[in-house]
């Protein structure tokens, strides 16, 4: 790998500075509707994290033989393809988690931030820089996806990990129970803004103090 | 744009290629499952057609008869709702119906009903729902017993003017805050009884047709 160390850096800034969710707040539909119970969020960020990276890896494999023009019509058909797989495997595999997810599988193909990335990097950077950043956005939107799914339904449910069987089959139930009942507002979609909100302050807190103790540059 | 534009006609080129590995992709994806989810679905429906038999059938082979009728009035729906009428050897022992109850708070609900051959209830579990989340989701068993106080009534116990809930001087509780949901279930086991009871012999009669049918077709 001869690349310089900032590329490195510049790559996988999408897992936190450059966060699809929490910095750029692109792809919060999805993000914000299914993230009632952990198992479910973190069931989407991994269908979207593979989607992207096939998909961005694709394009940037076949940047230089196709005009610029047709490279967000090529990219949607790549995306299309490759969601409709996903779906129909995921309802003939994990059937009762799908039927949680619903429709938001098939609408991974037009995540903006998926497509944002299949254009922009996709188009102009390395297969390996691609690779690597699209390996970065998905995680980075994984994490998203774990750390609201698990608070709304530490808040909301008073669980944690309710419907692992659905993942991995009856038998591997893991849930915790938390002694209250839930307060029944997080997991109702005005729970997710507030949930989401306060993140996002939390965040712009962290990184205003990271920058006021740097030197000024 | 950066170095190496692609050539128009490699583009048209790579956009086939890529179009023909979509179209494989898909095409595979589908065959292999398609099956598959048609087994799942199948075990869905057959799970949930447990849950509303008596406890005592639920382990039993039973044939299940599918049959379709419409009444709009007392099954909820101007579609034709689906029936399964389940024998023992030619006795019929359970009908459960896909009842729909039109008048749910924010849409219709969609019922699975148990129905012995004496006329009682064996059991009711919503499987399709629109209510409001914290309130009228509490007819799911999942998250309330609210359900369960349909098991073992019938059009006479309590009698037919008593079905109703209890704001409506009926017999049955209603989920508190959840009024508008609460009648709609009622009145749609209630008038699903009233259809099982004008035609329970119609229905057991065109389900041997079915289960006849079904046994010259077979091995």
């Amino acid at each position: 790998m001869n690349q310089p160390p900032s590329s490195w850096q510049e790559a996988t800034a999408p897992l936190w500075r450059d966060n699809l969710a929490f910095a750029q707040l692109l792809g919060l539909c999805p993000l914000l509707a299914v993230t009632t119970t952990l198992v479910a969020g973190l069931a989407l960020g991994v269908a979207s994290a593979a989607v992207i990276v096939i998909a961005s890896t694709t394009m940037a494999a076949l940047r230089r033989f196709v005009t610029p023009r047709a490279r967000l019509p090529l990219a949607l058909l790549i995306l299309a393809a490759l969601v409709t797989v996903v779906d129909l495997v995921t309802a003939a595999v994990l059937f009762d988690l799908h039927g949680v997810l619903g429709l938001f599988v098939p609408l991974i193909v037009v995540n903006s931030g998926l497509l944002a990335h299949a254009r922009t990097v996709a188009s102009e950077r390395s297969i390996a820089f691609t690779f690597v950043s699209a390996l970065s956005t998905g995680l980075g939107f994984i994490f998203a996806f774990i750390v609201l799914g698990a608070l709304r339904e530490l808040v909301g449910h008073g669980t944690l990990l309710a419907g692992t069987e659905m993942l991995a089959g009856s038998g591997s139930e893991l849930t915790l129970t938390l002694p209250f009942s839930g307060m029944l507002v997080a997991v109702l979609p005005p729970g997710a803004f507030f949930v989401m909100g306060l993140l996002l302050a939390l965040r712009n807190r962290l990184t205003r103090r990271a920058a006021d103790g740097e030197a000024p540059r | 744009m950066a170095s190496a534009d692609g050539h128009p006609l490699l583009t048209v080129f790579v956009a086939i290629a890529l179009a023909a590995a979509a179209f494989y992709a898909v095409h595979t994806a589908y065959d292999w499952s398609d099956e598959r989810i048609a087994a799942n679905e199948r075990a869905r429906t057959v799970a949930r057609l447990n849950s509303v038999l008596e406890p005592e059938l639920r382990d039993r082979d039973l044939t299940t008869s599918l049959l379709a009728v419409t009444d709009v009035e007392l099954l909820g729906s101007d579609e034709p709702v689906d029936v399964f009428v389940l024998t023992d050897r030619g006795a019929p022992m359970a009908t459960v119906f896909a009842a729909v109850a039109p008048h749910g708070y924010n849409a219709a609900i969609d019922l699975l009903i148990g129905v012995s051959p004496i006329g009682t209830v064996t059991g009711v579990r919503a499987v399709r729902h629109r209510e409001t989340k914290g309130l009228g989701d509490a007819i799911e068993v999942a998250k309330s017993d609210w359900i369960l106080q349909f098991d073992r009534k019938a059009l006479t116990a309590p009698p037919a003017e008593l079905w109703a809930i209890d704001q409506d001087e009926g017999a049955f509780d209603a989920i508190s805050g959840a009024t508008v949901t609460s009648r709609a279930v009622v009145t749609a086991v209630k008038n699903t009884l009233l259809y099982f009871e004008q035609h329970r012999d119609e229905l057991y009669a065109r389900a041997a047709e079915v289960a006849a049918a079904a046994e010259t077709d077979g091995p």
